[in-house]
């Protein structure tokens, strides 16, 4: 610690230098923070899916439809517990930018297949009861400050009703809370039959099922059965656990994992170089005053370790105001993945990194500052 | 009596290129305790080398380094570093004050390696600084004093771990003739009142008229000792 003070002091040698060194760091840090905040967030998703829970959707693509009539059947499969069917909506609120997760959905069969969600009995029977009626998670009523008994209007940009239009108007007769996964709280949805009944194309058809197993041990199991079920038809299935579909859903956004880990390989990369270089010259321009700190008998070690607490310094001080920033700014995403805050993990990657950092760009002039001669660096 | 710095058979050579130059050719020298010695001589007779030695800075290519009864030719690197630390005090010409620190952080470096806590370290700091009459500058950055200063500061960072010996290269070398005087009768104010064994490099007679003994140095070797008429 009484060390501190002289390593602050040598930091802030040349201060433009050193101020400029730090924002490319903290700009660095505060891009790391977002995109690994959004990986790890989508990661956390597909992490949470429920293990008892299978997705039947079209081999083709999720995004083709399935006959209603496979219910049945699915439901014959042994193993199968519970199934329940949705479609994808795709609505905005409003504005097209406040897009809404909402789904057709046949309400008893959801209940039973999402038991983790909670909502009070009268709701579900006004659910069940109400032709136009949904429900709202708890996060998602509160963005737009709705109420029970608000009419909520959406606009979906895929499904067009038989008078033509796509707008659609629902009672909302219910919020729902899911305690052991916030995040589910965003989602809506409504009843089937109006949803069917009111489209103008694709009536009997389905997005996809939703399975829950009996047994999680027999997964694999039951989705090859329901496989074999619909084998050669016009409509084969595919049948894959709900973290498999989650993953596959999200790669129709593109390998976030993987564009991230590109962009921020440039980016240190780029860093390394520029740090490791000011670092270079900091320590070139210091020779004399290193000497005189190994005259005043720092040895060869202390110097080294001087040298690379200064880097480890300037590095991890910089990273954390832009990890900071990150955890600032991160909220601002939630509309988009449905996370609020930053990942703790993310956090602890970050100061990882940011020690990796200041190891690799520091140890080479710590090495050459540790190897001075005395009176050679005196005479320079 | 006991030489506190005694060098045996002292050859030192450096490589030029691919020429090896013998700087100091068997040199014999003894220093005893609580002098005030001046080393002179002509560039390149080997006074710097001589003081870099006696101050464990450097090794000698063969011959024994005695100080204070330690034999610095076979001390380790780390174990000269802890020596120099604990034993010697350096001032040289251009002061080699750490320009972003205040004097009062210069004058600690040293007291960092050693165990005291923070209050006895700015304790022993304070004494240093009033010791060289620079209390009121303790706040000051090298950028703001003036050369006299600046050297005043330095040797109070040679003095503040209570060091036995001082060496000292051309420490009025940077200085006009007054301010030059000032130091000196600094320096010969620590070696007579509070004991310390001081080896001053000057190529100024007037300067080393402050030493108790003058040591003439050509070629590498002893040439002639006097005693120097106090100033």
């Amino acid at each position: 610690m009484k060390f501190l003070p002289l390593v602050w002091a040598i930091l802030w040698r040349k201060k433009v230098r050193t101020i400029f060194t730090l924002l490319s760091i903290v700009v660095a840090f505060l891009l790391f923070g977002m995109l690994q905040g959004v990986n790890s967030a989508f990661k956390q998703t597909v992490d949470r899916a429920n293990v008892n829970r299978l997705i039947v959707a079209n081999s083709i693509s999720f995004t083709e439809s399935l006959p209603f009539s496979y219910l049945s059947r699915i439901e014959s499969v042994p193993g199968v517990a519970h199934v329940s069917h949705q479609n994808w909506f795709g609505p905005y609120y409003q504005d097209p930018k406040n897009f809404i997760a909402a789904f057709p959905v046949d309400a008893e069969r959801e209940a039973a297949v999402y038991p983790e969600r909670k909502l009070p009995k009268e709701q579900f029977d006004a659910l069940l009861h109400t032709r136009t009626g949904a429900v709202a998670g708890r996060q998602l009523a509160e963005k737009y400050g709705w109420k029970v008994g608000d009419r909520i209007p959406l606009h979906s940009t895929i499904w067009v009703k038989k008078d033509g239009s796509s707008d659609w108007e629902f009672d909302l007769v219910g919020i729902y809370d899911v305690p052991s996964d916030p995040a589910q709280e965003n989602a809506f949805q409504f009843n089937y039959q109006y949803f069917d009944e009111a489209r103008s194309f694709s009536r009997g058809n389905i997005g996809w099922f939703v399975v829950q197993v009996s047994d999680p041990a027999r997964s694999a199991e039951v989705a090859a059965a329901i496989d074999r079920l619909f084998a050669n038809s016009t409509a084969e299935t595919k049948t894959s656990t709900e973290k498999e579909f989650q993953q596959a859903f999200l790669k129709q956004i593109g390998d976030i994992n993987l564009i991230v880990t590109y962009i921020l390989f440039a980016v240190f990369f780029s860093l390394l170089f520029a740090t490791g270089s000011t670092m270079m010259q900091s320590v070139r321009e210091r020779v004399p005053e290193l000497a005189i700190l190994k005259t005043l008998g720092f040895t060869d070690t202390a110097v080294l370790a001087l040298v690379l607490v200064e880097s480890l310094a300037l590095c991890v001080f910089a990273a954390l105001a832009g990890l900071g920033l990150a955890i600032a700014w991160f909220p601002s995403l939630k509309d988009a993945i449905g996370i609020a805050s930053m990942p703790p993990i993310v956090f602890v990657e970050g100061i990882l990194m940011a020690a990796g950092l200041a190891l690799a760009t520091g140890i080479i002039p710590a090495l050459r500052a540790k190897r001075l001669v005395i009176v050679e660096a005196l005479r320079s | 009596m006991n030489a506190f710095v005694s060098l045996r058979d002292i050859v030192k050579t450096y490589t030029r290129g691919k020429q090896a130059v013998e700087v100091l050719h068997r040199l014999n020298l003894d220093i005893p305790q609580g002098d005030f010695v001046a080393l002179m001589g002509p560039s390149g007779s080997g006074k710097t080398t001589v003081l870099n030695l006696i101050g464990g800075l450097d090794r000698p290519s063969s011959g024994e380094v005695t100080v204070a009864g330690e034999r610095l030719d076979r001390l380790s690197g780390s174990g000269l570093a802890r020596w120099r630390a604990h034993n010697i005090g350096f001032v040289f010409q251009f002061y080699n004050l750490m320009p972003m620190l205040s004097a009062e952080r210069n004058v600690e470096l040293p007291l960092l390696l050693t165990s005291l806590n923070k209050e006895q370290r700015q304790k022993n700091v304070r004494t240093a600084l009033a010791v060289v009459g620079l209390q009121d500058r303790a706040r000051h950055k090298p950028s703001e004093l003036s050369g006299g200063q600046a050297q005043r500061v330095a040797i109070a960072r040679a003095l503040v771990s209570d060091p036995t010996l001082l060496v000292c290269d051309e420490p009025t070398g940077d200085l006009d003739r007054a301010t030059a005087d000032e130091i000196l009768h600094l320096l010969q104010l620590l070696n007579r009142e509070h004991g310390k064994t001081i080896v001053m490099v000057t190529h100024d007679q007037k300067a080393a008229d402050f030493a108790t003994h003058t040591l003439h140095l050509d070629k590498g070797q002893l040439v002639e000792a006097s005693v120097a008429a106090a100033a």
